[in-house]
């Protein structure tokens, strides 16, 4: 399995961030692509998660003034969509998808399973912050059901052993 | 049938710019270049090709609606927002056959003059994004792409942009607000987006699949895709089936197959050898329908004659297991979860049905449930939104309570009442001295 954990969330954003050479450097190659500033918003807030684990205002203020927008008009598209993380992840964030056809192909007692295993609910972060659990509308992957995302990854045709097979090779890992 | 589109599935490295050539690849795309656009379009008119989104509009028809002397830049943008529950084809093409899809878009780009083109991905489908901008950068390198391409004068750049999480995207106005930058808010039409589009500028967006379909129609012909299938519903279609049947997956089968034949012959029938009891044609946003009514045949016009629509050839099959109120549960969840907000029918609409199934799945139906749910639904449908997902969860709903109203009912006989919740006494709202209690 070649699931890598997240990048662990810088807290230190939340005040300030400035872009390094390295990031400037793929924020101007994005602007390029787009005829408007705006329209590389998403674009360069994936790069901003990818970097920092996380959008903290901080960050949100920086792409606001990088692109000329204002942080509350970015601050909306951030919360308009639901993948960007607005507060920080765990190093692996469980979306299980609960959708018709995972929910009738095993996924409710994969969902019932995953809550007592870890015992959280949905939207939390166990302890150790190494594990989230979410749950998910359609994945897009419906005949593979039951179907969990861990982090960019897709695992199909899931069952309770299977699943417990990855997280006992992902809390071994660390 | 020969596959078409599925080709490539199965067929080692099949996603090497090499095996793409190997198999007649990028055939269509000089053949095309040889054209004048028009020419290329009328192809495409000539083919009856309809859009595998899920409207089914004629792709031709939509490329012609894209003005002439428009003297500014246009755009093109492939659809790969993939999100309508129980269809999963546009990845399956992406995984095996990326370049099919390139060769598409360039085709397509140049038939309405657009020298850029977008990708719009869904931000969940990071491996298939990295799979896609892998293929651009070889198609690059090989000069099929880029600056003067095929050394044909013709300029075109192709770039993918992830969204980052919502079903509303896929819809394609909202794409292109979100394409924007903005919150993926549906537009108003007209003006369409052939008119004005991404960044106010003449724009065609068309589904993965039909982009896939072009390169076959250049190379092989407008008569032989017309072909294929029924007259006004031609061509080869991806259906994804999930749910109860033996062999779940992407099947592509000529326009005009029966649901029977798809599901009892193709996916092997109902798992565990129970008995089917419903499915859905086309993703959850179409209305469901009964196993009586699985000899209808599954293409658009067909459909449509049975009061439901073909969709995106998501194929949701449901066993005898099934409680339908808690499958209505399920999908008005869904839809009051990727509701955008803007529109008051759907917004506030989808979550009355969620709230009032969810109470319903927990023991305390109401006796006027039924009725206040399709009230709720006929205030969401035709044309009382911005956008058709006010439809999109309506009509399955409505669909749901009609067709199968005796389940909805019988909650209604052993329902026990919503315990009232008790309110905590405040300490300032207790007998008050000098007031004689």
């Amino acid at each position: 399995m070649s699931t890598r954990p997240l990048v662990a969330a810088r807290p230190e954003t939340i005040a300030e961030v400035t872009f390094d050479a390295t990031l400037e450097e793929r924020i101007v190659d994005l602007l390029r692509r787009y005829p408007t500033r705006r329209a590389a918003i998403l674009p360069v807030l994936w790069l901003c998660q990818e970097r920092y684990g996380w959008i903290s205002p901080g960050v949100i203020r920086a792409v606001a003034q990088r692109l000329g927008e204002s942080p509350a008009f970015v601050e909306g598209v951030v919360s308009f969509y639901t993948m960007y993380y607005t507060r920080p992840p765990a190093r692996y964030v469980l979306q299980v998808c609960t959708t018709l056809s995972c929910a009738y192909c095993g996924g409710k007692e994969l969902v019932e399973h995953l809550k007592g295993r870890l015992g959280i609910s949905f939207g939390e972060k166990t302890p150790d912050g190494e594990f989230q659990l979410i749950g998910v509308q359609c994945l897009g992957a419906c005949g593979g059901a039951p179907v969990v995302q861990i982090n960019d990854d897709y695992f199909e045709q899931l069952d309770i052993k299977r699943l417990d097979g990855l997280l006992d090779e992902l809390t071994g890992r660390r | 049938m020969e596959a078409v589109l599925l080709r490539a599935r199965g067929v080692p490295d099949s996603r090497a710019i090499a095996t793409y050539l190997a198999a007649g690849g990028y055939e269509g795309w000089k053949k095309a270049l040889a054209m004048a656009p028009d020419a290329v379009t009328r192809e495409v008119t000539d083919s009856e090709l309809r859009g595998r989104g899920g409207a089914g509009f004629p792709t031709g028809r939509k490329w012609s609606f894209v003005p002439k002397d428009h003297p500014g830049p246009r755009y093109l943008i492939c659809n790969a927002d993939e999100s309508e529950p129980g269809t999963f084809k546009d990845r399956e093409i992406i995984e095996h056959d990326p370049h099919q899809v390139i060769e598409g878009i360039a085709i397509a780009s140049y038939a309405v003059g657009a020298k850029t083109a977008y990708i719009y991905i869904r931000g969940e489908f990071v491996r298939w994004a990295r799979i896609l901008e892998e293929a651009i950068e070889e198609a690059r390198r090989a000069g099929f792409l880029g600056k003067n391409g095929l050394g044909s004068g013709f300029d075109l750049d192709v770039w993918v942009h992830r969204g980052a999480g919502a079903y509303i995207c896929g819809e394609e106005t909202a794409l292109l607000e979100s394409l924007e930058g903005k919150r993926g808010f549906p537009r108003l039409k007209p003006p369409f987006p052939a008119v004005v589009g991404a960044f106010g500028k003449p724009t065609v967006v068309n589904n993965v699949e039909t982009l896939a379909c072009v390169p076959h129609i250049m190379t092989r012909g407008a008569h032989w895709f017309a072909s294929i299938g029924r007259p006004r519903n031609t061509g080869p279609k991806l259906f994804s089936v999930s749910g109860h049947v033996n062999r779940p997956g992407v099947y592509e089968l000529p326009l005009g197959v029966t649901f029977r034949e798809i599901i009892h012959e193709h996916c092997g029938g109902i798992r565990g050898g129970r008995k089917l009891k419903a499915f859905f044609p086309g993703g959850t946003s179409a209305p469901i329908m009964t196993a009586a009514e699985v000899d209808v045949q599954a293409d658009f016009d067909a459909c449509a004659q049975a009061g439901t629509m073909l969709g995106s050839g998501g194929v949701i099959v449901l066993d005898e297991t099934v409680d339908m109120v808690e499958a209505a549960a399920n999908v008005a969840h869904f839809y009051a979860h990727e509701s955008c907000g803007q529109c008051t029918p759907c917004r506030e609409g989808a979550d009355w049905c969620k709230d009032i199934l969810d109470r319903m799945v927990e023991g305390h139906a109401r006796a006027a449930d039924p009725e206040t749910l399709l009230r709720i639904c006929r205030f969401s449908s035709s044309g009382m939104t911005i956008c058709p997902l006010g439809d999109a969860y309506a009509l399955p709903i409505s669909s749901m309570v009609n067709k199968f109203r005796e389940e909805f009912d019988r909650r209604i006989g052993t329902a026990t009442p919503l315990p009232q919740k008790k309110l905590p006494v405040l300490p300032w709202a207790g007998p008050r001295p000098g007031f004689g209690v």
